[in-house]
């Protein structure tokens, strides 16, 4: 129980980090140590295959994704970046203190659960139950994978000089 | 044995609540298109955590597992394509500051 709570208490502070830190660049690892920290608090709760995916898939190819954007993308100018560090300070100061009390105040209004005594689970094996109870949801995700990709493709196109 | 499992619960609901203040707060205060991109992550980071764990607390960690595997394919591909229209809007505009796109306006 402890553990856990140091784990999502470090897991506020990364996400924290990630949105006021001043460099892009910093954001970005930012979320990738959010990604790490949230597959370790997963790991914990005996999902080993979705902290997998989550290390790999969100702390790795995300990160790729993001920084190979920053780099096609052109960087603020000095000045344009001196200029923005006083406009933010003022804009996201706000945010720890709001967070602060909408914890507290969750923490004092809500109530546990009446949690019921659950059947047990038909099956609580993760392949069985993504190959035969949601093997919808594997065919929605290879549409959806399809679908990225066509995106993906139809954004990068080289334009021809007649478009 | 389910008390305590209702208190582990409502634990991982007020941090989902945060965090997702957090992800809500990038997304509404940035003028950069990235880190309003970051700020859709933490969201989706908060709506993991609070799947897993529901599962655990239900004792129906494969489905869970199933559903975040789901989540995860679904956010790449978000996160993906929405990189991809950030680099066409900024060949536009040649900028990443939101309140410079206004080429529909007006």
């Amino acid at each position: 129980m402890i553990l856990t709570l140091i784990l999502l208490t470090l897991l506020i502070l990364a996400a924290v980090w990630a949105v006021m830190t001043r460099s892009l660049m910093m954001s970005a690892v930012g979320l990738a140590l959010t990604s790490v920290i949230l597959s370790v608090i997963i790991f914990t709760l005996h999902s080993p295959l979705a902290a997998v995916f989550e290390l790999s898939v969100c702390a790795g190819l995300i990160t790729v994704v993001f920084m190979s954007t920053m780099s096609l993308t052109k960087p603020i100018t000095r000045t344009e970046f001196k200029k923005q560090t006083k406009d933010r300070i003022k804009r996201y100061w706000y945010l720890p203190v709001i967070m602060i009390l909408v914890g507290l105040g969750c923490a004092l209004m809500l109530t546990a659960p009446d949690l019921k005594p659950l059947a047990p689970a038909l099956e609580n094996d993760v392949r069985n139950v993504m190959w035969k109870i949601r093997q919808v949801d594997v065919l929605g995700q290879i549409i959806i994978l399809l679908a990225g990709v066509f995106g993906v493709v139809v954004l990068f196109k080289e334009r021809t000089k007649n478009d | 044995m389910i008390n305590d499992n209702a208190n582990l619960f409502l634990i991982f609901g007020i941090f989902t609540i945060i965090l997702g203040v957090c992800g809500f707060y990038c997304i509404m205060v940035t003028k950069n298109f990235i880190r309003a991109l970051i700020g859709l992550e933490i969201l989706t980071k908060a709506v993991t955590l609070l799947i897993i764990a529901a599962g655990y607390v239900s004792n129906r960690i494969a489905l869970a597992q199933t559903m975040v595997i789901t989540l995860i394919v679904v956010e790449v591909v978000v996160i993906s394509v929405a990189a991809g229209i950030v680099f066409g809007v900024f060949k536009q505009i040649g900028s990443l500051n939101i309140t410079k796109m206004r080429n529909l306006k007006g």
